[in-house]
């Protein structure tokens, strides 16, 4: 106020006022540099946040995760008695099947640790090899009978709990009763060390079998072929469904009052918690149609619609972008609305639309919640070799083991995250490759 | 390209559509239900599909609730063979069922399984009584505990020696399940009601009116005390460790995986162990089931076989792998009685209920 008032009075001395503002603006520079420097550094800031948290995240998910890749295993000599398999000698395949294998390995364990006697002591004996390790047995003796009889040096998985002492998250300083093992059951684990007879290997089973409530026989493989299929059946409902959408709206449908509305429509839809569509497919696809639950058909289906707006709006994003002059030349030429259209705009936007897709399909693998309401969180053991076998999925696989309480999941649980991760950096990575290699900028 | 592209996807469409036609008959067991039975019913399951030539059964964990819902929703392969349960099936629920065509219906014992206040190995440990438990933790609490007048006022106690001076005074403070879980279900019925009831004319109210001696008994506080810390049990163990103050509470099984860094406390002076669950000295505990719908039975296949699994003692004896994983197991009367009752599929009657 007083400046207006003294440049008033002096107007003669028009270098002194000038001189005024100069100092004006010189005062206020220094502080808007500093203000713009504090906003350099916020934004410097966040962005470390932001990777520091990334950082910790990974670092905890891979420090916990990768001893899930190795397992312990066991070497015994197991002899296949033929009295305890089959006494009658009839090697029937129904008789095979049922027969005590766990009496073979608790027999071979006893052959190495004949003080344990007594039936408990024996039961804690045995505990130390996975639960799997008869039917890893009946699968060899039904493969070929002629085995029986024989002396045969297997490699067992070793239990969960002899594999987390190995591992080193059994504390032995523990009095005995807060152990999950004994100090007879750590006795005999290092005296089957010091014979040569535990190793470490690469845990096949982890990748390769289906779920299992024993922590060394689960595996992810299950979940892998039900994410498959599901993504299967998405893709090929989703890509021409939401193309086919994308390009009507684009390029053919009048500009009124119905395509406004099916354009909000669309772009609402994108934002819809997937919950929803997960009780939308319940109501749809199960109750009404009565597709089977727990299908990897049917999660499809609903990864479908929740994918399909994805699709569509960033499929219409591909073909705006593609520029007027191509249309118009193709029309000049002489070329149909619908020669126009597919043989010069659709396929400059293919890059742009499948990149699209394949976002869409990341998130579609990532997803669970929809998937709980149709039946597909569920303990299912059995690999899938179908769109309509029971199947889970990824993420499924990471919440389920989450849950469980043998320690040995914990580390599983962050493996099967580490797969995830994979998967979706692979899917990531193909949709910024095909997004440099295909792509016409103009 | 374009065009054919388009023209297999609908042959694609096409077949997939087709081949659900033949899921008609199903091929191996589907079975819903509690979260707390699914322990022990996925190892039988697995040992069931790999000991047999049967598929390994299908289990979703639908909560107890939910699991009678759809297993009561009619008979066909669509709907479930079995639902497991952490409570007893209800009257209203067996009429749901018999109004949907869900006559007979067998119901299994498989054991028991305790709940346990559990805190860090660390912490010191609480003697605690069902009285104490429901004055910590209950909406409304009688006017004064020690004169126990007839009327009661918002729970005022903030630390477990307001509650009882021979408790510590550290702040109230315990991890739970939400209310839509079968271990709160129990917990309250089994702790806070038991408590409660030690109140004489609370007792005496439950004749008089019975929904307000519910509300009375049932209603946890919504004050912070108690925290509802989610269905994942393992999250509750992780709390508990980083915050020693706190008491958790879960099934047993999540403490007798943990014992190296929790441990429970005793109730009414009984410490939950294995053996003290099992006598039922241990007030905390509840009796665990699942439902079977006979007019499967015979449709399809493996059910017989799956029982037999489950009732078998290998299975549900006293050393048999299920009390490996935590189960309490029943004695030999009442398993042979259940054993019975799944080999001849004898349908349930609420008539002693």
């Amino acid at each position: 106020m007083s400046n207006t008032n003294s440049t008033g009075r002096d107007a003669g001395t028009g270098l002194k006022a000038t001189n005024r503002s100069m100092d004006r603006v010189q005062a206020s520079l220094r502080r808007r540099y500093r203000a713009e420097k504090r906003f350099r550094a916020y934004g410097l800031i966040s962005v470390v946040v932001g990777i520091l948290f990334l950082f910790v995240l990974m670092a905890s998910i891979l420090a916990k995760g990768y001893p899930a890749f190795r397992q312990t295993f066991v070497t015994l000599d197991v002899y296949l008695d033929s009295a305890v398999i089959d006494p009658e000698g009839s090697r029937d395949p129904a008789v095979l099947r049922l027969a005590d294998y766990k009496r073979l390995i608790r027999n071979s364990l006893q052959e190495i640790f004949p003080d344990a006697s007594g039936r408990s002591e024996r039961r804690k004996l045995v505990a130390l090899i996975s639960n799997g390790a008869p039917f890893q047995i009946q699968g060899l003796v039904m493969d070929e009978p002629s085995l029986v009889g024989q002396t045969l040096t297997l490699e067992f998985p070793a239990s969960a709990d002899l594999d987390m002492l190995m591992k080193g998250h059994i504390d032995r300083s523990l009095p005995e009763a807060e152990r999950r093992l004994s100090d007879a059951q750590i006795g005999w684990v290092d005296k089957l060390v010091e014979q040569g007879r535990v190793h470490k290997r690469w845990n096949k089973a982890l990748l390769s079998n289906g779920d299992s409530r024993d922590p060394e026989m689960a595996g992810i493989w299950g979940a892998v072929k039900g994410s498959f299929y599901m993504l299967v059946v998405t893709l090929v409902l989703s890509f021409p469904i939401g193309v086919a959408a994308a390009v009507y709206l684009e390029e053919f449908a009048p500009r009124n009052r119905w395509t406004d509305l099916i354009e909000i429509n669309i772009n609402n839809l994108a934002a819809v918690p997937s919950i929803v569509f997960g009780l939308l497919g319940l109501a749809v696809f199960l109750n009404f149609f009565g597709m089977p639950r727990s299908a990897p058909l049917v999660g499809g289906l609903v990864l479908t619609v929740m994918t399909l707006p994805t699709v569509i709006i960033s499929s219409r994003a591909a073909l705006t972008s593609v520029p007027p002059s191509i249309r118009e030349a193709a029309l000049g030429m002489g070329a149909s609305k619908m020669q126009a259209t597919f043989h010069h705009v659709v396929p400059l936007a293919v890059p742009g639309m499948l990149t699209g897709t394949i976002i869409g399909m990341a998130r579609a693998l990532g997803e669970s919640a929809p998937l709980l309401m149709i039946g597909m969180v569920a303990f299912i053991v059995d690999v899938p070799q179908g769109f309509t076998d029971p199947a889970t999925a990824l993420p499924v696989q990471i919440y389920l083991w989450a849950d469980a309480p043998e320690r040995a999941f914990v580390e599983r649980t962050s493996a099967a995250i580490l797969v995830l991760l994979a998967f979706l950096i692979a899917m990531n990575s193909l949709a910024i490759f095909l997004r440099r290699r295909f792509e016409r900028r103009w | 390209m374009i065009k054919k592209g388009l023209a297999a996807a609908a042959v694609a469409t096409l077949a997939i559509s087709g081949s659900v036609g033949a899921q008609s008959a199903r091929d191996y067991i589907f079975i819903v239900g509690s979260s707390t039975v699914y322990p022990f019913a996925t190892v039988v399951a697995e040992n069931f599909g790999r000991s047999t030539a049967f598929k390994t059964p299908k289990i979703e964990s639908t909560g107890s609730g939910g699991g009678l819902k759809l297993f009561c929703a009619g008979v066909g392969v669509e709907h479930p063979d079995v639902t497991n349960s952490s409570r007893r099936i209800k009257a209203s629920e067996v009429e749901l069922c018999a109004s949907h065509g869900v006559k007979d219906v067998v119901e299994i014992k498989i054991g028991y399984d305790g709940i346990v206040m559990a805190n860090d190995k660390k912490a010191p440990a609480y003697q605690l009584t069902r009285r104490d438990i429901f004055l910590a933790l209950a909406k409304t609490v009688p006017n004064d505990a020690a004169t126990g007048v007839d009327s009661m006022i918002a729970n005022p106690y903030k630390t477990w020696k307001d509650v009882n001076p021979e408790l510590p005074a550290v702040k109230i403070e315990v991890l739970g399940p939400p209310p839509t879980s079968g271990t709160r279900d129990a917990f309250v019925e089994l702790a806070m009601e038991g408590g409660c009831k030690s109140f004489d004319w609370i007792k005496a109210l439950k004749k008089a009116d019975k929904s307000a001696y519910k509300s009375v008994c049932h209603t946890v506080r919504e004050d912070g005390a108690y925290i509802e810390a989610g269905e994942n049990d393992n999250l509750i163990v992780q709390k508990l460790q980083a915050n020693p103050s706190a008491l958790g509470i879960f099934g047993f099984s999540f403490l007798d995986q943990n014992a190296d860094k929790i441990k429970g406390n005793a109730i009414d002076g009984v410490v939950p162990t294995f053996d003290d669950i099992a006598d039922g000295k241990y007030p905390v505990s509840r009796p665990l089931y699942f439902y079977v719908k006979a007019a499967h039975a015979g449709v399809i296949p493996g059910i017989p076989g799956y029982l037999a699994e489950f009732t078998s003692n290998k299975a549900w004896g006293p050393d048999g792998y299920l009390s490996d994983r935590g189960l309490i197991p029943m004695p030999e009367t009442e398993r042979d009685q259940f054993a019975k009752a799944a080999k001849s599929l004898q349908p349930l009657k609420l008539a002693a209920n």
